[in-house]
């Protein structure tokens, strides 16, 4: 059985201005996203904060609860439903995150209880301090940037072998960075900007493979951090993991397809490098398609099955799988004739 | 089979409590600094040298007022003799009295601060010992952090004051020479201090707070313990902590209640007054009790305290996150039903795609979820619920491997190669994109773990270890299954 016929021969090339606007758009929209709600909605483990999940033996209002809670000096808080309905649990979250010393969880446990009437138990408490989460953003970023900057000096590599450039210029990179952030820069500024001078890096030392990778990888990246934002997810920690996940996912794709076109270039050396491009592609359209359907298979049954805490990182997945296949055909393959062709002018 | 028995569990699957205090280690040097100011004062009156006052600072300075010249020539040679590491910031003569102000430079401080760090973790392992908790772990997290994991602990509140009480005790005098409405006024006669004794009655849940006038000097602490037990008090029937002091406190001891007989003493814990009891008679043999209307549980909680020793300075709990034990079985049965439901759907997915060809690779599938079992085992590493969306995640992953070598090898078989040189051909094209796609995907993870703590760092561990295995089982296994199929069994098409 198969669902590619093998001699397909879609026309890749031609729709690659539509893609690039579709692109567009999309890492548009999510900056805008982000922009207006100030940022991503950073979960308490990113701006610290104390979160409850509790779970009600017996079916209460949101009403109740909320007026079970004002009992208690919680500061600035939420209440939302956590999961299956029919679960019966709530995510209470507040800003505070000095009081888990001091009992503060039997107080809320009481407190709802007089107030629904229902055994309360109370499944998970989660408590940081707001130096921790700070901590914790930035080693994020960090943790992202240099995920990107190894995979540039693989591929660089082994595509183009170009290791010592690559290697040096990564070396500088995560030198210059790691020294920038001693001082009191503003370390989500820094890693853009380190970014933004090594695409730029990229451009000047023609590593059109590792370019053609890494955008599309901050393009999958940035779109779903965009939704989550659009969404008005939670950003916590196993986001973090989903993105690196996906990082590493988005990149397997691509390389397939780069991959096929280094061995298309030796065996077609006459051709134009288009023909080869979109060749490639269709000829690893079969893989493509197949892989992300089963890794999908995979993830949609995390997220029905998975439970509450599972659910949102498999969310992320999902949205990574689609997009990393998308940009691995529509975004990384034509970045690579751009710099080809920039390099002919 | 399934040897969850030897794979550590992470808390959110077993349920338990993670901890990160900090240790206040400014305090640390602040306490050290009091000390030595004390300390240079008594040598000043031994030494008979005149001053005109000798006082803690600006928190972790000392200064010291001396009227006149050969005072300070004396004043240096003691400094030099018995106070070496001090460091004198600056010295102004003004009418004749010289003002000097000292501190302690940063190399002393910052090993004041690190062996802070280090006693609070030994004390605090102490305790969690005497507490009994089952394969806690407490480590040193970074210059001034403790991490500590509990698991399968149920009562947390009580944990968590255990662990986090400075439990300093001291012994102070009650002042009886001044009027203590006036010192609650405002006018707190100097030398004294007032602290409160605090009670909460257990019907109505409020807390009554009484206050003492005490003298501020500290006669005795609880360094000087080596015991702290929970008796009964056959009277009243109520638990109560006898208490031993070594030698040399004891003797403090004996000197402290011979000199103020009929007077209260104020048993001082963390700057709260536990109780006040008059001292009837000189007291040799260093025992004592501490009573404050206990339950049996904090009595004990009180002796463990008491035993392990103070901490050197206050910590403050930067993090916690606590899983009920009920969440834990949850997760791990919505994790399992996922992985289960998952891999049956790929499995299925397979057969019905690549047929017989799909059938080797999922056993090869089975295989690895086996090999990740095993290396988590193996390397001792704990598996949390992201860690089993990890092993999903490569059931998804491993499957891809096989897809380019199954398309390669049906490209071959297109092209009109025999059933062996298709697959040879198929595994040597692929092997190299196998490779370089995996090893990036191992990039990414390997980031992962160096970055992530807890939960996370068990995803990065399992889906390291999916990568790994499936390579193997990709690459290795499954070409060996299709040796063994076309050379003993001779087949002649490719089920693919």
């Amino acid at each position: 059985m198969r669902f590619i016929k093998s001699d397909i021969n879609i026309d890749f090339f031609s729709k690659r201005k539509t893609a690039f606007g579709i692109s567009v758009v999309l890492i548009l929209i999510s900056i805008v996203s982000l922009v207006i709600h100030k940022g991503p909605r950073y979960g308490i483990d990113f701006v610290g904060g104390t979160l409850i999940q509790v779970k009600f033996l017996s079916p209460s209002s949101l009403t109740e609860i909320k007026s079970g809670l004002s009992t208690v000096d919680l500061g600035k808080s939420s209440v939302q439903l956590f999961g299956d309905p029919k679960d019966n649990e709530y995510l209470i979250r507040t800003d505070k995150s000095a009081m888990t010393g001091k009992g503060f969880s039997s107080q809320v446990k009481t407190a709802l209880e007089s107030a629904t009437g229902s055994a309360v138990e109370i499944r998970r408490v989660e408590m940081v301090g707001p130096q921790v989460g700070k901590d914790l953003r930035e080693k994020a970023l960090f943790a992202m940037f240099y995920a990107l900057l190894f995979i540039t000096v693989y591929i660089s590599g082994r595509f183009e072998l170009k290791w010592i450039l690559s290697g040096v210029m990564a070396g500088t990179l995560i030198g210059a960075v790691s020294f920038l952030s001693i001082f009191k820069v503003s370390i989500p500024f820094l890693i853009i900007a380190a970014l933004i001078v090594t695409l730029v890096f990229f451009w000047f030392l023609k590593l059109k493979y590792a370019m053609g990778a890494i955008v599309a990888l901050i393009h999958d990246v940035t779109i779903t951090v965009g939704i989550f934002s659009i969404l008005d997810k939670e950003f916590t920690l196993p986001l973090i993991a989903a993105l690196l996940t996906i990082i590493g996912y988005s990149l397997n794709d691509t390389i397939i397809v780069f991959d096929r076109i280094r061995e298309n270039l030796r065996k077609h050396q006459k051709n134009p490098l288009e023909i080869i491009v979109n060749r490639s592609i269709n000829e690893t359209l079969s893989r493509t398609i197949l892989t992300s359907l089963t890794t999908l298979v995979v993830v949609v049954s995390l997220f029905v099955l998975g439970g509450g805490i599972i659910h949102d990182f498999a969310f992320a997945m999902i949205i990574g799988v689609l997009i990393g296949t998308y940009s691995s055909i529509f975004v990384a393959s034509p970045i690579i004739l751009v710099l080809q062709e920039g390099r002919k002018k | 089979m399934w040897p969850h028995k030897k794979i550590n569990l992470g808390l959110d699957l077993q349920g338990g409590m993670h901890l990160v205090l900090e240790v206040d280690t400014i305090k640390a040097v602040e306490s050290t600094i009091e000390r030595i100011t004390h300390e240079l004062r008594g040598f000043l009156k031994k030494e008979r040298i005149r001053h005109l006052g000798i006082n803690r600072v600006e928190d972790t300075k000392i200064l010291l007022i001396i009227p006149d010249n050969d005072q300070i020539e004396k004043f240096d040679t003691l400094l030099d003799k018995e106070f070496k590491d001090l460091r004198i910031l600056s010295r102004s003569t003004e009418d004749g009295n010289q003002t000097i102000l000292m501190d302690l430079p940063g190399k002393e401080t910052d090993l004041i601060q690190k062996l802070a760090t280090e006693q609070a973790l030994e004390t605090i392992r102490n305790r969690i010992d005497q507490f009994g908790v089952s394969e806690p772990d407490i480590r040193l997290q970074g210059e001034r952090r403790i991490l500590i994991q509990l698991p399968g602990i149920k009562d947390t509140q009580r944990a968590k004051e255990l662990i986090g009480k400075t439990a300093l005790l001291e012994f102070k005098l009650v002042d009886e020479t001044h009027n203590i409405n006036d010192a609650l006024k405002g006018n707190t006669p100097p030398g004294s201090e007032i602290l409160y004794h605090v009670a909460e009655d257990p019907e109505t849940r409020r807390v009554r707070k009484t206050p003492y006038l005490l003298k501020r000097r500290t006669l005795l602490t609880g360094a000087y313990l080596t015991e702290a037990r929970v008796e009964i008090d056959s009277q009243f029937n109520e638990p109560y902590v006898s208490i031993k002091f070594d030698k040399k406190g004891g003797r403090i001891f004996e000197r402290i209640t011979g000199e103020n007989v009929k007077k209260r003493l104020a048993i001082v814990l963390d700057n709260k007054v536990y109780s006040a009891p008059v001292i009837q008679e000189k007291i040799a043999g260093g025992e004592a009790r501490i009573t404050g209307n206990f339950t049996t549980e904090e009595a004990r909680d009180l002796a463990i305290i008491l035993r392990a020793g103070a901490l050197p300075a206050p910590v403050q709990i930067l993090e916690e996150r606590t899983v009920g034990p009920s969440l834990g079985a949850d997760s791990i049965h919505k994790g399992l039903v996922s992985m289960i439901i998952g891999g049956i759907l790929v499995v299925l997915f397979m057969i019905i795609y690549y047929k017989g060809s799909g059938l080797i690779a999922d056993i090869a599938l089975i295989l690895n979820i086996l090999l990740i079992a095993g290396g988590l085992a193996a390397l001792q590493a704990t598996l949390t619920l992201p860690g089993i969306a990890g092993i999903i995640l490569t059931i998804g992953m491993a499957v891809d491997a096989n897809v380019l070598i199954f398309e390669r090898i049906r490209e071959e078989v297109g092209i009109g190669k025999t059933p062996y040189a298709a697959v040879d051909a198929g595994y040597n094209r692929a092997t190299l994109t196998i490779l370089d796609a995996n090893i990036t995907t191992l990039i990414a993870a390997l980031v992962l773990f160096q970055f992530g703590t807890g939960p996370v760092k068990g995803f990065a561990v399992t889906l390291s270890l999916g990568v790994l295995s499936s390579l193997f089982t990709a690459l290795f296994l499954t070409r060996i299954i299709f040796d063994y199929l076309l050379r003993y069994r001779k087949i002649k098409t490719l089920s693919i």
